[in-house]
């Protein structure tokens, strides 16, 4: 049995690789995850990972499987767009919700125009679904890095982060600080959706952000142990979903996805915070 | 309309505040002085929050200005209407109340002992000791209230600003909280508050603003609570005209 679960680490080097990848993915995604589910900006994500798409595949159209050129494109498409509606919302009545939209679909929309202009090509699925089991040096280089940066970037700004989600009002009448830290928020969400494509594709890289920090919920009501507890939901969906891709031969992406919507399921069922087995059998109420 | 017997703290130069180019608050002149505590009195619609969101500078005016006498630096402290606050985040009584030191902690300074301290000491003032680490989401109305004033407490501004604090609030923390408000002003802090209830203003509040988007009595709150400006006041919140004229007139 635990031969099953370290064997394919120690033999294989792309194991290994993938392994160092998602670790990276869930310990800068598990935080940005957090966050966005408190900030009720859930879907953000999976707006944003569709602002992404557009400017990855520009970069790849003008230097083929280029790391930078990929990646620099995804982060310029997504931070325009997240800078754009963020900024929108604030200015005009337009609330979030809807300027993102509109940005995203206009994005996406521009993307699928040049990339059709330029012909389509089989290895736009690498951009689509990711190549966990084949991240070179300057991939996980890549990864690591943007994972450092989000915690130093999380831990300078927790505490307005914090108060914009409690109380905007409050800070407003404190402090400037609240539209900056909104938009670097918004930075890093886009920072790690870019760093979750090149593993996951740009489309399940927002599975490994929100499903382990919706599933977190369910077994804390206090953020910094959620924070923990999604990074490491994260983490082990990881492992997991490489290992059942090795020895059953399924797609490692999606596998890793699975895993950890798996463990949301099951944190739903018997989380100790709301879940739904405490739902249907209620203890008995306290004496005070 | 009035006049100033102390230092100013406020002063309103022809200020007219609104949302688009509709003004809720029309044509302000004067001033507030400094350490007095100020009852601001209106119907609704009258322009009462939108006055307060002006001073907190929130709202910019339409026309006009609004000056503090120790400039833009003066710290000021603001308890919105029903604050916009997101009960089900998962913080602490605690921690809600330490936001309060943010003027002297900002951004990135830490908390200390003597922080610490001070944190308890306002805890205790509002009657919520033994809440700290109750999630903020559990509080009841009241409670939430008394938490919001320790937070107050903590800001230790000198200009304090309080949307009508005690709409669903019960007596006995009315009253608890009134006691507050009596010590900032012992304290010579100065207090604008925006109420209801005509008893408390006339029991606790020595000055009195009676607005209806335009101002309509100011001064000491025996004669501007007088019947005929009460309701002279009722009369002057006029409905909303979609086809208004550009506003040419002075104050």
């Amino acid at each position: 049995m635990l031969d099953h679960l370290i064997t394919p680490f120690a033999e294989f080097d792309f194991m290994q690789r993938a392994l160092v990848g998602v670790v990276a993915i869930a310990v800068g995604g598990g935080p940005v995850g957090v966050f966005l589910m408190l900030r009720r900006m859930s879907l953000t994500g999976d707006a944003m990972a569709h602002a992404i798409l557009p400017g990855a595949a520009v970069g790849y159209l003008v230097a083929g499987l280029s790391l930078p050129a990929m990646t620099l494109g995804g982060l310029v498409a997504g931070v325009i767009v997240a800078v754009l509606a963020g900024l929108v919302a604030r200015l005009t009545e337009l609330k979030e919700d809807a300027s993102l939209a509109a940005f995203y679909l206009l994005s996406l929309a521009l993307g699928v125009t040049i990339v059709s202009l330029r012909g389509s090509n089989v290895d736009l699925l690498h951009v689509l679904f990711g190549t966990v089991l084949a991240l070179d040096d300057p991939a996980l280089l890549l990864l690591a890095a943007i994972a450092s940066v989000t915690l130093v970037a999380l831990a300078l700004l927790y505490r307005p982060l914090v108060l914009e989600c409690v109380d905007p009002t409050f800070l407003r009448s404190v402090s400037r600080a609240g539209t900056p830290t909104h938009l670097i928020f918004l930075g890093l969400v886009v920072l790690n959706l870019v760093g979750g494509f090149h593993a996951l594709g740009t489309l399940l890289a927002v599975g490994m952000m929100m499903l382990p920090a919706a599933a977190a919920r369910f077994w804390s009501a206090d953020i910094t142990l959620m924070i923990l507890v999604a990074t490491l939901i994260g983490i082990a969906s990881g492992a997991a979903g490489l290992l059942l891709s090795y020895h059953y031969e399924l797609p490692a992406g999606p596998a890793i996805i699975l895993t950890a919507g798996a463990i949301y399921l099951f944190s739903l069922a018997v989380g100790t915070k709301g879940g739904l087995v405490w739902l249907a059998r209620p203890r008995r109420h306290l004496e005070a | 309309m009035g006049a100033p017997r102390l230092q100013t703290a406020i002063r309103f130069e022809d200020v007219t505040l609104g949302y688009g180019r509709r003004p809720a608050v029309h044509h302000l002149d004067g001033t507030i002085a400094s350490g007095s505590l100020t009852a601001v009195v209106g119907p609704n619609g009258a322009g009462k929050s939108t006055l307060l969101k002006g001073i907190v500078g929130t709202l910019s005016p339409l026309q006009g200005s609004i000056a503090f006498s120790t400039g833009s630096s003066t710290r000021m402290a603001y308890l919105p209407q029903a604050a916009d606050l997101d009960r089900s985040f998962p913080l602490s009584v605690y921690d809600l109340v330490a936001m309060g030191l943010w003027s002297r902690s900002g951004l990135f300074g830490g908390i200390g002992r003597r922080d610490r301290v001070r944190i308890e000491e306002a805890l205790a003032a509002v009657g919520l000791t033994g809440f700290e680490r109750r999630p903020i989401g559990t509080l009841s109305g009241g409670q939430m209230q008394r938490a919001l004033f320790a937070r107050l407490l903590l800001q230790d501004a000198s200009v304090i600003l309080l949307d009508e604090p005690f709409t669903a609030i019960d007596q006995k923390t009315t009253a608890d909280l009134l006691d507050l408000v009596r010590r900032w002003h012992d304290e010579a802090r100065t207090v604008v508050a925006v109420l209801h209830d005509i008893d408390v203003v006339k029991r606790v509040f020595p000055q009195t603003l009676l607005i209806a988007r335009s101002p309509v009595a100011w001064g000491g709150t025996e004669e501007v609570l007088s019947a005929a400006n009460l309701l002279k006041a009722r009369r002057m919140v006029e409905a909303h005209d979609p086809h208004a004229q550009a506003c040419r007139g002075a104050a």
